[in-house]
């Protein structure tokens, strides 16, 4: 046995739109170890909540990753909603997960791109892009932001959409099923895709469970975890099913962010046909009293939690994130052993990082 | 301008963005707004960029990695900062870790502002970055012509 050998990956890397840094221990072209190390996009976005009371603070927790602005900005106004005792209106709750249905479709086709560009295939890379613009102009049309939407405040949303409007955004996701169709079949049938992702990056059931995987990652080990299922959102009322896979490899992994594509439209047009009349706020007055709360929602990448505590002042003591790649860092780096060299970009994109939430 | 000289080479770095910028940087270049028939591509090597667009502020830790990328670069190289954190901070300038925009750290040419900034906005910066790319090469052929000498650059003026 020859020597061991360190390769750096990253934290520039051209399989890597963010920078995350990886120390991987090789023997020959197999990897022993993978030693993680992070902290190049920290901020410390989370001790503003000293300086910015619980209305200014949004704006900021909008800001925690640019992909899944959408559902931060929900997961902390629903933690802030249920530390005051705020009932949100029913049809804010129905924008409201038409829209974080939007964000996965737009974050799922955006990673479907990433893969594609890092297995080299480049046409498969342009057509996702191509489609996803689609969605962030339904975003610029309705909301004025093409990734931070600043449409979600703590009682509410900060304008109605009308029903005109959400019957066209439904008519409009549902004109691009035949388009996705024809990239999605590529990514579920092509030989050469197959072969890049078939076996590769392995995690069974129990592995999934005790490492604390979350989101399509652990779906595609077969493991349950949708917070979808546990009441939040009008996702019960839509007749919602988690979409599960077996294998637990990186094809799984792939095919379960492309089933949820589609049935993100089958929810964003179950709910377009539910949602009733009413208002879309509540006004929100006064401190925030003492206590604390937990909230959670399924973001594309998983489960995330939102955890705030009150002292009753309009500033908040703590709000604080756990985000959902956060969670899967320790599967990756259980995974990453014993893997091959060539496969490494491949294991580390299948959990579709976000680095910029994991490190705020 | 009304044709380009040069087919640049871009050099994408996230110093400490929200993300935001990042995809939008990557929107410039897919088919709807395609910077790629201007021929200019996303290069993921230092040494073959000209351009170095940086998004998000730096921190205590970016900021060694923003340093190298620049000096690894060949010159005439030139920088842009997108979105209002690579400018001044923006929204994080208050966080503890945050050092402020990109100009801490290295010179930077053009400030593309917006959170997060726009892809036209982007491209716009881009064809800004590419005038000063072309003056800077000017000015170093005939710099080469005066003096044999290379000059140092002006990066480190502090006493």
């Amino acid at each position: 046995m020859g020597k061991r050998t360190i390769v750096p990956f990253g934290p520039q890397h051209p399989a890597l739109p963010e920078p995350i840094h990886l120390d991987l221990e090789l023997d020959g072209e197999k990897v022993v170890r993978a030693v993680p190390s992070l902290g190049f996009i920290h901020r410390g976005l989370e001790k503003l909540v000293e300086k910015n009371d619980y209305n200014a603070m949004n704006y900021i927790m909008e800001r925690v990753c640019g992909i899944c602005s959408f559902g931060h900005s929900w997961g902390y106004s629903g933690a802030v909603e249920g530390l005051m005792g705020i009932e949100v209106p029913e049809r804010a709750q129905y924008l409201r997960t038409i829209y974080l249905e939007l964000s996965r479709m737009h974050s799922h086709l955006l990673w479907l791109g990433l893969l594609a560009d890092g297995m080299g295939f480049e046409s498969l890379f342009m057509n996702c892009w191509r489609i996803r613009e689609q969605i962030l102009d339904i975003f610029e049309a309705t909301t004025g932001g093409r990734v931070i939407l600043s449409f979600t405040k703590v009682g509410g949303q900060h304008r109605d959409i009308s029903d005109e409007t959400l019957k066209k955004i439904a008519d409009k996701v549902t004109t691009l099923r035949p388009e996705l169709k024809r990239i999605c079949d590529v990514f579920i049938d092509d030989e050469s895709v197959k072969n890049r992702m078939c076996g590769v990056g392995k995690v069974s059931t129990d592995e999934a469970v005790e490492l604390g995987a979350v989101g399509p990652t652990a779906r595609g080990s077969g493991v349950n975890n949708d917070v979808r299922c546990t009441g939040v959102g009008k996702y019960e009322e839509l007749g919602f099913a988690p979409i599960l896979e077996k294998d637990g490899d990186c094809y799984s992994r792939c095919k379960v962010r492309v089933k949820e594509v589609f049935q993100s439209i089958d929810i964003i047009c179950a709910a377009v046909a539910k949602i009733q009349a009413g208002p879309v706020s509540v006004p929100v007055k006064g401190p925030a009293p003492e206590g604390e709360y937990v909230m959670r929602i399924e973001q594309p990448r998983g489960d995330a939690f939102y955890y705030v505590v009150g002292n009753g002042t309009k500033y908040l003591d703590r709000a604080r994130v756990r985000t959902p790649t956060d969670a899967n860092i320790p599967m990756i780096v259980k995974v990453l052993q014993g893997c091959d060299l060539n496969d490494v970009s491949m294991i580390v994109l299948t959990i579709d990082p976000c680095v910029s939430c994991t490190e705020r | 301008m009304t044709y380009l000289t040069k087919s640049p080479w871009i050099l994408h770095y996230d110093g400490s963005s929200c993300n935001g910028c990042d995809i939008e940087v990557l929107a410039s270049l897919t088919p709807v707004y395609d910077i790629e028939r201007f021929g200019i591509i996303n290069t993921g090597d230092p040494k073959q960029a000209d351009i170095l667009l940086i998004t998000g502020s730096v921190n205590a830790q970016s900021i060694s990695v923003v340093k190298q990328l620049y000096d690894q670069m060949p010159g005439p190289k030139v920088v842009i900062a997108v979105g209002i954190c690579a400018c001044t901070g923006g929204v994080f300038r208050h966080c503890y870790n945050v050092l402020g925009g990109v100009d801490k750290a290295i010179p930077v040419d053009v400030y593309v502002p917006g959170c997060a900034a726009r892809p036209e906005a982007i491209i716009d910066g881009v064809v800004k970055g590419l005038a000063i790319l072309a003056e800077k090469e000017k000015a170093e052929k005939e710099g080469k012509g005066k003096a044999a000498t290379a000059a140092p650059p002006a990066a480190e003026a502090k006493p």
